[in-house]
């Protein structure tokens, strides 16, 4: 028999409904699985009290059959959702010690449908980074390793805790957040499902902000159904978010019919990159004729300005990311630094800030301010804001022309060893090459996995949707993961 | 455009970052590098074209202007490095 934490949410959730399992057999499954996965730095705060003590409420709905889809299911949740009473620091020491006195509306809402938190997840500092090697926490580790080598791989980034604990079987699911490819990166260098929504389906409300006019958060989970399952448990509007949609949500499972037939899929020739692997083109090949195979009809279309989009991004996220971190003084929570002789509070500023972030984290919050600085803000912030509308602008020119999806490449490369672009930043920030255009445009994007590269490690393909249509993406999603028949589990070694 | 050690420095301070004398030049560095590649926006004919301010066209949500919380005193300074009396604390601001 398969053991428990191994399950989907799907597939949890029926048989938690027909009363084969408990949801505190099955969170006992996940905390043991947790217990005994130390070496891969993933979880970071250990929640197993309140984890029993969730599953043990969720029984009582259960047996009174008013479950609710994730009714029972435990989740990891990502460090940068503030979680009321348990430790909250988006991967920061200068958040060291702080224990927010009340919950993110996205956790909130995941509870009251009663699911379970098992713990927090490490992530990169603030989000920032492609391979969760900025944390305060340390590395996390890829439960993948390259056939016969023990190289410690990276499991991408900023989400890779998410990404780590869903594909070694530590909880069922778990939550990220993606402002440049954060949910959908990770999620395709370890081989499970990553939707980043459209911008405003989620509300950002008790997540730690680092570039809010990109961020959104995603579920991250073993099947494209788990995706639409719990993305319907995370959406909706929020008074407390004036930039999330006052939409109704809609059944995301229900959408998922297999039927793609006469749906147009668009396919960017401005995706096929120099030096990008065989593999992976050759994988973006096989994803074509699988959605041809399905009925879909296949269409060249050009984005013409996707080559600019990381330099926009680089401009936007470090802007918004200086105004956003600016809250990080030494007054109101987390650390303070221990002042000298005569310091005032200036010293008190500069002293904290340099004690409790980490490189990249200064990095772009110094970029960002430059950026931001007067005889600068024309030059880089409002020309990269100009690119921002024309990059959005190729996208609804290929929607207007009746494409209804877009098929590219999840990443340009498989999972790399941990410390190989550590060093390089801008050689980093090309892990975003395919994903950051999605988040500049405010689209829904998934990550689906779809095959393994010859040294055994999954590749995943993205698709990308028209805004609020996260029903139909899921539903291309649902049929390429169908046809990918991608069932490969890492090799326990942790 | 290129930042010397004297812009690094003012930007430091700009973001209320410490940063030693000594490692300047290799801020200032990192920051080319990052600046460089971001010079390629130059390229793109940008004319007449609108900055973005909102991703999803939206009007911004409001609210009656009325009081809907407060009176929580002992939770806003929970986490404060240094709270007394009902306050956080800091070094001396005004001399």
């Amino acid at each position: 028999m398969t053991e428990l934490n191994n399950l989907t949410v799907a597939e949890a959730r029926d048989k938690l409904r027909a009363g084969e399992i408990s949801a505190v057999e099955l969170t006992e499954a996940c905390l043991k699985a947790v217990e005994a996965a130390g070496a891969l730095n993933a979880v970071v705060h250990h929640t197993p009290e309140l984890a029993l003590e969730q599953a043990k409420a969720a029984d009582v709905c259960l047996q009174a059959g008013e479950a609710p889809d994730m009714c029972g299911i435990p989740l990891g949740i990502k460090d940068l959702f503030c979680t009321k009473g348990v430790p909250s620091q988006a991967a920061s020491a200068i958040l060291d010690g702080f224990k927010p006195e009340y919950e993110s509306t996205v956790t909130q809402q995941l509870f009251d449908a009663g699911a379970v938190m098992v713990g927090k997840l490490n992530m990169d500092e603030f989000a920032m980074g492609s391979s969760n090697e900025t944390s305060t926490y340390g590395n996390v580790v890829n439960p993948w390793r390259a056939e016969g080598d023990t190289t410690d791989l990276t499991p991408g980034g900023s989400s890779g805790g998410s990404a780590s604990a869903v594909a070694a079987d530590l909880c069922l699911a778990a939550t990220g957040t993606d402002t440049g490819g954060s949910i959908r990166q990770p999620a395709a260098f370890v081989g499970i499902t990553g939707l980043k929504p459209t911008y405003g389906r989620c509300s950002r409300w008790g997540i730690v902000a680092f570039a809010s006019s990109l961020d959104q958060a995603g579920p991250m989970t073993k099947s494209v159904r788990d995706a639409a399952i719990m993305l319907k448990a995370m959406a909706g509007h929020d008074p407390k978010d004036s930039t999330s949609a006052d939409l109704a949500v809609p059944d995301f499972e229900a959408a998922i019919t297999g039927d793609i037939k006469g749906q147009t899929i668009g396919i960017p020739k401005e995706y096929r990159m120099d030096g990008m692997p065989d593999e992976i083109e050759a994988l973006w090949a096989e994803g074509r004729e699988m959605l041809a195979d399905a009925g879909a009809k296949i269409v060249d279309i050009s984005l013409p300005h996707t080559k600019y989009a990381l330099p926009a991004y680089y401009v936007v996220a470090p802007a918004e990311a200086s105004s956003n971190l600016a809250r990080y003084d030494g007054v109101r929570y987390g650390h303070r630094a221990k002042l000298g002789q005569g310091d005032g509070i200036t010293e008190m500023y500069e002293k904290t800030r340099a004690e409790g972030f980490g490189a990249e984290v200064k990095r772009r919050v110094m970029i960002g301010t430059y950026v931001l600085s007067a005889g600068f803000y024309d030059a880089y912030y409002n020309r990269a804001r100009r690119v921002r509308t024309l990059i959005k602008k190729d996208f609804e020119d290929a929607f207007a022309s009746g494409i209804d999806a877009i098929l590219t490449p999840a990443t340009p490369s498989a999972a790399f060893p941990l410390g190989q672009e550590f060093d390089d930043p801008v050689q980093m920030y090309l892990n975003d090459v395919f994903t950051v255009t999605v988040n500049l445009a405010g689209l829904p994007g998934i990550a689906v996995p779809a095959g393994l590269d010859k040294s055994g490690l999954p590749l995943g393909l993205q698709l990308i949707g028209k805004p609020w249509e996260e029903g139909a993406l899921l539903n291309i999603a649902s049929t390429l993961e169908d046809r990918a028949g991608f069932v490969a589990k890492p090799a326990k070694w942790w | 455009m290129s930042i010397d050690k004297e812009t690094a420095r003012k930007v430091a301070k700009l973001a209320r970052i410490k940063v030693e004398d000594e490692a300047l030049d290799a801020l200032a560095e990192e920051f080319n590098a990052i600046l460089g590649f971001v010079e390629q926006l130059n390229e793109v004919d940008v004319e007449g074209v609108e900055p973005m301010t909102s991703v999803t066209p939206m009007r911004l949500k409001r609210r009656a202007d009325v009081v809907t919380d407060g009176d929580q005193q002992d939770k806003v300074l929970s986490n404060a490095p240094d709270a007394r009396e009902g306050f956080f604390a800091v070094p001396k601001v005004v001399e």
